[in-house]
């Protein structure tokens, strides 16, 4: 059973395999480490928020539970009061809502475009290369800069009193498009890199346009990655703060905005103030604005995490073909194929219907021998 | 720069093996030489592609095999540091140059890859979808069933029209690609090692395929698969690897365009011998 160059050999079997457990130990606690964080925070703001009288014991789950929904749904639905009993975020709410439906129509069809320009368009050299690392750093810049840039920029217009949007929600709802471009624009292109060479070159191969591929083929590929990156965006757009208190949004709004016109508050301005009164009730109150923004982000990223797995694609690509019923190729393809359909189509279980479009972007990378 | 003016001079082709007679060149290249940034791929290469009949190209892995077909479709423009320099035709007009517009060329000069890629839509869109994006007005239906039928997939596939293309299996997917490539009525079809994904049996079922697309179509086939080469082609191009130049690249040459069997048989050039006898490659 030896030979003799095992003499050569001190294989120290015993210390590999504990460095090897002491290494696995390690990141198991540096996972932990975040996990014991957030459940420590999650308790922390549960605990805060249920401070306020009457106080069931802790071991009373159901009342506890009960009374969370009893306050979260009072302080949803309350405005701003000097009274913590009554005090509430329903005008915070309402203006973040306000604030992510704009942020969506402004930086969604910007970013996508810049995203696909810069990818699919944009000539490779030394400017493509310039206005790309400027992308990846406008990403890292704090927000409050964005924040100063919107009030001279938007809220100011640079002086020019008829330009100047002042306290409105469109200066708010514009600093915090600008704040999550980049973010769209750098998820968008990772999204059409990953869309594998074969396909575009199997279109291009039977004298597709550029436009056509990317219509057809690069950007239904991409579109989960896409939506993905930009419910991040949004993500992050509706929890920023700093940049809000730079432009306008103001902590004593008692009506909610019903237009972009009007003043505003964001749901997280509205804690913030809430955490810097004296008064000891209203850290439960922020405490409960806390635990609604934290759902709304959480289901948002739920919404993110489920058009990354298979089925989220399948739905995402079904959906979007639908829409594409509304342009030329899908009506002619629908009108048409009915004869064949009808005549010999037998679809067989698990067959999807004649315009769902699987995307799922198998590797097929186009390296040749 | 039309290219039916002057006689078709291929330094390379021995005088004794043309051209099979009755067939008119397709495709031509003239002292082709292809760069890909400051490595060059192709030199001087000189050939003529007759009608109607396959093509077979053959030769070691690197010698620029992909390189040529790709050139005669433009789908080296796609390639960062892409540059060639001599002359190109197809059908007698230019290919390169910036007044030809690769989008009708690349209609009318098909091609079929190595790996099976369908696109992720259903069988059916597979195969619709070149025809539709280039503005066929006739009945779609009946254009993918011709297809699919020529491509000898129409029995497998006639009760999947709505499944996904990727739920074939790899043989099927590869004869989807070329019912694909079908529907849009080329001149010519470019298969690039089309059979190298492939098991015995699909192998054979394309080879089939090829022998009866023969009469309508130009076909040029890369392979790496020398019997492939003798069974199906009626002429074969050889190429080879050149001497070393200065930089320690070897670019690929044209060593040989004879017909298959001659080529096969009595091979003229040293080089084309040793690597159909194995010594070479
Ligand atoms: N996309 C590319 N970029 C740079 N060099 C390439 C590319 N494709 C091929 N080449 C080079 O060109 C030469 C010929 O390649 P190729 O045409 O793929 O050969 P073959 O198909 O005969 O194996 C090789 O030296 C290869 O490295
Ligand atoms: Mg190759």
């Amino acid at each position: 059973m030896s030979r003799a160059s095992d003499a050569l050999y001190r294989p120290r079997r015993g210390l590999r395999r504990a460095l090897g457990a002491g290494f696995a130990g390690l990141c198991l606690a540096a996972t932990l480490s975040g996990v014991v964080v957030l459940v420590v925070l999650l308790g922390a703001v549960l605990v805060k928020a249920l401070a306020l009288p009457p106080n069931p014991p802790w071991f009373a789950v159901g009342e506890q539970l009960r009374e969370l929904a009893a306050f979260l749904s009072r302080i949803a639905s309350s405005t701003n009061s000097p009274n913590p009993e009554l005090a509430g975020f329903k005008a915070g709410i309402i203006g973040s809502l306000w604030l992510l439906l704009l942020v969506a129509l402004i930086a969604i069809p910007v970013g996508v475009g810049a995203g696909l320009y810069l990818e699919e368009y944009a000539p490779a050299g030394r400017l493509r290369r310039a206005i790309q690392t400027n992308i990846a750093n406008l990403a890292g810049v704090p927000s409050i800069v964005y924040g100063i840039l919107g009030l001279v920029v938007f809220s100011r217009a640079f002086g020019f009193q008829a330009l100047a949007l002042g306290k409105m929600l469109w200066a708010g709802a514009l600093t915090l498009s600008l704040l999550v471009l980049p973010i769209v624009v750098i998820a968008t292109q990772e999204a059409l890199r990953a869309v594998p060479p074969s396909l575009r070159q199997a279109a291009l191969a039977l004298g597709a346009t550029r436009w056509q591929v990317i219509r057809d083929h690069v950007l239904p590929s991409a579109l989960p990655g896409i939506l993905t990156g930009t419910i991040l965006a949004l993500s992050r757009a509706i929890g920023e703060t700093a940049p809000l208190l730079m432009v306008g949004a103001a902590n004593s709004i008692l009506f909610p905005p019903s237009g972009p016109s009007d003043y505003y508050t964001a749901l997280p301005v509205e804690i913030y103030n809430f955490a810097t009164l004296p008064r000891e009730e209203f850290r439960s109150v922020a405490a409960g604005g806390i635990l609604i923004l934290l759902g709304i982000l959480l289901s948002m990223n739920a919404v993110a995490i489920f058009l990354r797995t298979p089925t989220g694609q399948r739905a995402a690509s079904r959906a979007i073909a639908q829409l594409g019923r509304l342009g030329w190729s899908g009506r002619r393809a629908g009108r048409s194929r009915t004869g064949l359909a009808s005549a010999v189509v037998v679809p067989g279980p698990g067959a999807s219907g004649p315009d769902s479009e699987v995307a799922q972007p198998t590797d097929q990378g186009g390296a040749e021998s | 720069m039309s290219l039916d003016q002057q006689p078709i001079v291929s330094r390379n082709p021995s005088p004794a093996a043309p051209p099979a007679p009755g067939a008119d060149a397709v495709l031509v290249a003239r002292d082709l030489s292809v760069w890909y940034g400051s490595t060059q791929a192709l030199r001087g290469v000189s050939i003529a592609i007759p009608r109607n009949r396959i093509t077979a190209l053959i030769g070691p892995s690197g010698c620029g095999k992909s390189t040529l077909l790709r050139c005669f479709n433009r789908m080296n423009d796609l390639i960062p540091g892409f540059r060639m320099e001599g002359q190109l035709g197809f059908d007698g007009d230019p290919v390169a140059g910036p007044e030809v517009d690769p989008v009708t060329l690349r209609r009318r000069v098909g091609m079929v890859f190595q790996k099976p890629n369908p696109f992720p839509k259903t069988v059916y869109h597979n195969v619709a979808w070149g025809a539709r994006i280039n503005g066929y007005t006739g009945d779609l239906d009946e254009l993918v069933e011709r297809s699919l039928r020529r491509a000898a997939l129409w029995d497998e596939v006639k009760d999947k029209l709505n499944r996904s293309g990727l739920d074939l299996s790899g043989g099927q997917q590869q004869r989807l690609c070329i019912a694909r490539t079908l529907a849009v009525e080329p001149e010519v079809i470019l298969m690039d090692e089309p059979c190298s994904a492939l098991d015995p049996i699909s192998t054979a079922r394309v080879e089939d395929l090829m022998e009866d697309l023969k009469a309508e179509y130009t076909i040029v086939i890369v392979t790496h698969n020398m019997q492939q080469a003798r069974r199906v082609s009626d002429m074969t191009a050889c190429l080879m690897l050149d001497e070393a130049r200065g930089n320690g690249h070897r670019p690929g040459v044209l060593a040989e365009f004879s017909p298959t069997d001659v080529l096969f048989t009595t091979p003229k050039d040293p080089r084309t011998e040793a690597y159909i006898t194995g010594r070479i490659g």
